[in-house]
Order: C-alpha cells, then sequence, then structure tokens
C-alpha cells in the first residue's frame, strides 16, 4: 500500500492517517472516555479523536464548540458556513478538512461548479458578490498574521450580510484556524480504496 | 458569573455589554462561553501534563505578538510569573540555542503559527526526537490552534465593531 499523502484538493474524503499514535480505547481513561463520548466497546471512533483524546480536557470544550459554530440555528446558512471552512482550509492547505467542506457544501447547494473554481483557480475565482464576500474574508482573515481590514468587513455589509451573518463569518473562518492546525499537522490525508 | 463580556475575547475586542453589537454577540452567548472553558483548558490545565501553566502562557504571548496581536499578548504576559524561565519565550525574536526541548517547542510552534500548509511528519518526528511525548505534542498542538482561533475572532470582531461604529 505505502500510499502517499494527498497534495491536491479534492472533494472526495480522504482517510487520515495519524502522525501520534492515538489513545486506545480499551486503555482510555474515565476522563478521556467522556470527552470522546465514547464507551470501551465503541468501534465508531476515528483515529481522529483517539488522538485529540490525549487532551481530553480540552477536547470536552472543543467539540460542543465546534458543533455550535457549524450547526447553530440562526446567523449564516449552513452552506455559506461550510464556505468560509472550505476558505480557511485552502489558505491552510488542510486537504481533509478541504475535502469534507467542500463535499456538504455542494450537497447542500446541489451545485458543484463554485468548489470547481475554488479548487481549479484559487482565490481568483469570479463568485456571486455574496459569496465573494465572504470568501474574501474568510481567506484574508486566516493568514498570519489577518490581512482582514475594513474594506473586506465593508464588503460583507454591503452585499447585505446582517451582523449576525458576520458574526458567525468570523467564527468559522477562525474555527478552522484551529481545525486546520490539528488535522493538517497531526496526520496525513491519504486517498481512500 | 458566566458573563460573557468580561472575558478577555471580548474585552479584548472593546466589546462590552453596552456596545450595540451586544445583542449579537448574546445571541452566541454559549459560544463565547465555550471559548472561554477551551482557554482555561489550554493554558491552564490542571494536571498540566509536560507544559506546565508559565510555559503555556509565554507560548500564547508569543504566538499573540506573532500574529501582531499586541493587546492580547499583554493579557498572556500578566499570566507569566515574574520569576519564570520561561519568560523569554514570549519574545518572537527570542531563539533557544541549548536546550533541544524547547528549542523544538519554538520552532513547532512558529511554525504552525505563522505558516501551517508547511507542516510536515518530520516536524512531529522533530519533537518525538527532542524527547516530547506524544500527549504533550497534541496539548502544544491544542495550545497553539486554539490561538490562532480565538485571536481571529477577536480581530474579527474590533473589524466589525468598528464598521457598526461608522454605520451609526
Amino acid at each position: 500500500m505505502n500510499a502517499k499523502p494527498i497534495t491536491k484538493f479534492t472533494t472526495v474524503i480522504p482517510v487520515w492517517e495519524p502522525r501520534v499514535t492515538p489513545v486506545k480505547l480499551n486503555e482510555a481513561t474515565q476522563e478521556q472516555l467522556e470527552a470522546m463520548k465514547a464507551t470501551p466497546s465503541d468501534t465508531g471512533v476515528g483515529a481522529y479523536v483517539l488522538v485529540l483524546a490525549h487532551d481530553p480536557k480540552t477536547l470536552q470544550e472543543r467539540t460542543p464548540l465546534f458543533n455550535g459554530i457549524m450547526y447553530s440555528h440562526g446567523g449564516l446558512s449552513r452552506s455559506e458556513t461550510e464556505l468560509g471552512a472550505v476558505a480557511a482550509s485552502m489558505v491552510n492547505r488542510c486537504i481533509y478538512c478541504a475535502a469534507v467542506h467542500a463535499s456538504r457544501y455542494n450537497q447542500l447547494t446541489k451545485d458543484e461548479t463554485v468548489i470547481e473554481g475554488l479548487f481549479d483557480a484559487g482565490e481568483d475565482t469570479e463568485l456571486d458578490p455574496r459569496q465573494q464576500a465572504i470568501f474574501n474574508f474568510a481567506t484574508k482573515l486566516s493568514r498570519c498574521p489577518s490581512e482582514a481590514g475594513y474594506a473586506d468587513m465593508k464588503q460583507l455589509i454591503d452585499v447585505g450580510l446582517g451582523m449576525d451573518e458576520i458574526l458567525d463569518v468570523i467564527l468559522t473562518a477562525s474555527l478552522f484556524g484551529w481545525a486546520n492546525r490539528l488535522m493538517h499537522v497531526l496526520g496525513d490525508p491519504i486517498a481512500s480504496e | 458569573m458566566e458573563d460573557i463580556f468580561n472575558s478577555i475575547l471580548l474585552k479584548s475586542a472593546g466589546i462590552s455589554g453596552d456596545h450595540p453589537l451586544a445583542p449579537v454577540l448574546s445571541g452566541r452567548n454559549e459560544i463565547m462561553r465555550l471559548t472561554q472553558t477551551s482557554m482555561g483548558a489550554v493554558l491552564q490545565p490542571e494536571p498540566p501534563g509536560g507544559l506546565c501553566h508559565s510555559e503555556r502562557a509565554a507560548l500564547a504571548c508569543r504566538i499573540a505578538r506573532l500574529n501582531d496581536e499586541e493587546l492580547m499578548a499583554s493579557y498572556y504576559e500578566a499570566m507569566i510569573p515574574e520569576n519564570s524561565e520561561f519568560k523569554a519565550v514570549a519574545n518572537p525574536a527570542f531563539v533557544e540555542l541549548h536546550d533541544q526541548r524547547l528549542r523544538a517547542i519554538l520552532r513547532y510552534t512558529d511554525l504552525v503559527t505563522v505558516d501551517p500548509k508547511r507542516a510536515t511528519e518530520s516536524d512531529i518526528s522533530a519533537l518525538k526526537a527532542a524527547g516530547i511525548l506524544e500527549a504533550d505534542i497534541v496539548r502544544l498542538s491544542e495550545l497553539i490552534a486554539f490561538l490562532a482561533y480565538q485571536i481571529r475572532v477577536v480581530q474579527g470582531l474590533r473589524l466589525m465593531s468598528d464598521a457598526a461604529r461608522r454605520d451609526a
């Protein structure tokens, strides 16, 4: 097998191969099991969660925070939230996160052209003004140091986003500053058979 | 007790309970609360594992400075005890030459903060070779990654606040 890590963006979700030994479920402490919301006989706990279980205190807080930002009601639409996640994941070149959230975007919108354009032409792709504003802001905020400025914020307001939606753009792009730094750094994306 | 407007996050962003954007932030109250509890988990966990609280605070300060985020850096700097051996770490220009463990930690922190796309398998191997336990590699990564999140939320909120003020 000896599969090489994938280096090009794709909407086919890869297998995540950890660079750090995952916690073994049958050796996990009570605190680790609680943080993973798992029982010792669970078979469905993925390698990523088992790696993060090395730091159960953070995992315990991070999981509801992640779900809160990605799946809360109100504010930014689900598909636009996914677009923000894709933007951050492209800046950080997290192939795995980009694949998961690009494919969700495609499922939600039933339109594959936006992601195709982004993966082919990157930030130079032409999007509709609202998508462009969201993608642009999330991209600039994801750089280090952030390059987002007043003009980028103004662009979000001018295309009609409400303050509650703008808050969600900020939260999503920032959240993937976190997620990408775990997923891309602690493991490799390998093509699934 | 859980007043989100007392958090480092919203204080750094300059958004208090009487700010025009306060109702918008209150609409995401649970996320603001979890951001604060996550900060406790990465900065002051008990037990701390192989990264003591003062080392974590110094790394947080360094990371804030790498993001040109001096206000948050000052919060983290205040968390470093006066006599801490890690005081110098808070300055991004500081390079450790002798201690292999600290040198590996600083190299990894700087890379994953500034240019995470360049991180490869060899960067994790380098930490292992410096004697850092796998659990501590995950703890360190969570600290770095959380700060990337928290700093961006603050910087984004400042832009939002600025826009709301100019609009008013």
